[in-house]
């Protein structure tokens, strides 16, 4: 589904590489983990995906098609079929929480009865059905990460990128974001790809985790393989602190 | 009451009045219309931003920093053969606008790009991500996202004009600051001066009222 080969990334003006050769995989239908401490590359990687950041060698293929390829309005059709969520949430503070959902579809160019049933339909999926006429001010984090959610469901998409998703909330909020994610990859086949510096959010919810350390992948493979016998040294001290 | 305003014409107050107020209305629309895209270009050919264009903005930069550095008396003066080019005169409400315009628009569009740059980057991010265009992330997401700001520019650069307009009477634009000037310093009438000033004060109270109204309207922090 989501195929990275060789990829390299250099920013303009900073010494080092945010990427260096990074190759991986994500499968149809899986819940894919990049953990890495802070500077890693983590955040750079995954806007790759959806070329929020176009590399500056290597390629990233979505669905069979190399991004680098795609001509503006084909990366924006691209990019509808790819839901972001972010740590920030990046919600319209203008905008009510209906408004915010129904936003997508609006670029997209949906006409209003059809956003107004698609928007009610995804408030009623991550929980938030009452609060549809609030401003995303008036909302706790994890209710403001929901109406992200839902947002980027609103075209639905077959990938969903998390961007630190969870970082900025409570643990008990992050186990019931990361419970959303999970029912909604089963119910939606929908292929996740998260980015963390939690080893807690890679085990409860990913099936797959790729290590990333310095701008490069150092270790990959199953969730529970990671945990019973990591090899490297940043992926131990990842784990140490956890207590695992 | 006649006796502490022997010298002034209610009439010529009036008059002055309305040119005052068609200065700044006619200046306040134009100014935002022209100042409005140039700190939207400013904003969006920055470095690292959407449409990161270097020659554009230092270009544009140049510009407006040259026409905000030359003082308002100066402008007026120099911009006359442009002006009497443009309308025709260089005299009255009409002749004082395009010198206004030029001299105010630099100004707000420097308030809209920094009202621009407290957007926060993840929703305009999050807008490239849903596949916005360029000109969809500015009319859908930037300017709704910044308008209080975007109106208390306004509001700042409507009181700047108020004042721009008194200048202008200087050189034949008519209003509150030509009466003060012509009567209430030339001709010594104390008692105009402090009715002119008295108006203006009241003007300046009026446009910070309204538009700090206005902009509570937009925010919803």
């Amino acid at each position: 589904m989501i195929a990275l080969t060789d990829v390299h990334k250099r920013f303009a003006g900073s010494a080092g590489a945010a990427l260096n050769g990074v190759s991986l995989e994500v499968a149809r239908g899986e819940v894919f983990g990049v953990i890495g401490p802070s500077g890693a590359g983590k955040s750079t990687l995954i806007r790759l995906i959806n070329a929020l950041e176009v590399p500056s060698a290597g390629s990233v293929v979505v669905d069979g098609v190399d991004v680098a390829s795609l001509r503006p309005p084909e990366l924006r059709a691209l990019r509808r079929r790819i839901g972001m969520i972010f740590q920030n949430f990046g919600l319209l503070s203008s905008r009510t929480v209906a408004a915010n959902v129904a936003f997508p579809l609006r670029l997209a160019g949906v006409a209003r009865a059809e956003r107004e049933a698609k928007v009610a339909g995804l408030l009623a999926r991550v929980g938030l059905a009452d609060h549809a006429a609030k401003y995303p001010a008036q909302l706790s984090g994890g209710q403001k990460q929901r109406v992200g959610i839902a947002r980027a469901l609103a075209t639905d998409p077959d990938i969903l990128l998390c961007d630190e998703a969870t970082s900025a909330l409570d643990p008990e909020t992050t186990r019931s974001v990361l419970d959303l994610l999970r029912t909604l990859n089963r119910d939606l086949g929908l292929t996740v790809v998260l980015i963390t510096h939690e080893m807690e959010v890679v085990r409860t919810v990913c099936d797959r985790v790729a290590v990333l350390d310095q701008g490069q992948v150092v270790e990959t493979g199953a969730v529970a393989d990671i945990f019973a016998g990591a090899t490297h040294a940043a992926t131990r001290r990842m784990l140490a602190a956890i207590g695992a | 009451m006649s006796g502490w305003f022997a010298n002034v014409d209610w009439g010529d107050i009036g008059r002055a009045c309305v040119d005052t107020l068609a200065m700044l209305g006619g200046s306040l629309v134009l100014t935002v219309l022209l100042g409005l895209p140039l700190g939207i270009l400013l904003y969006l050919t920055a470095e690292r931003q959407i449409s990161e264009n270097r020659i554009v903005n230092v270009g544009l930069g140049v510009v407006v920093n040259i026409l905000r550095s030359v003082p308002f008396v100066i402008l007026l003066i120099v911009m006359i053969p442009l002006t009497v080019a443009t309308v025709g005169t260089s005299l009255g409400v009409v002749g004082a606008i395009p010198p206004l315009v030029v001299g105010a628009a630099p100004f707000y569009a420097r308030l809209v790009e920094g009202a621009l740059r407290e957007v926060d980057r993840t929703t305009i991010e999050a807008a490239q991500a849903m596949g916005a265009t360029t000109r969809q992330i500015v009319t859908a997401a930037l300017i709704p996202e910044a308008m209080p700001g975007l109106i208390s520019g306004a509001t700042v650069t409507a009181v700047a004009l108020v004042s721009f307009t008194a200048m202008a009477g200087v050189v034949g634009a008519g209003g509150l600051g030509d009466l003060a000037i012509r009567f209430g310093y030339q001709r010594f009438q104390t008692d105009v001066m402090v009715v002119t000033v008295v108006l203006l004060i009241l003007l300046v109270q009026v446009i910070q009222i309204a538009g700090d109204r206005l902009a509570r309207q937009f925010s919803h922090r």
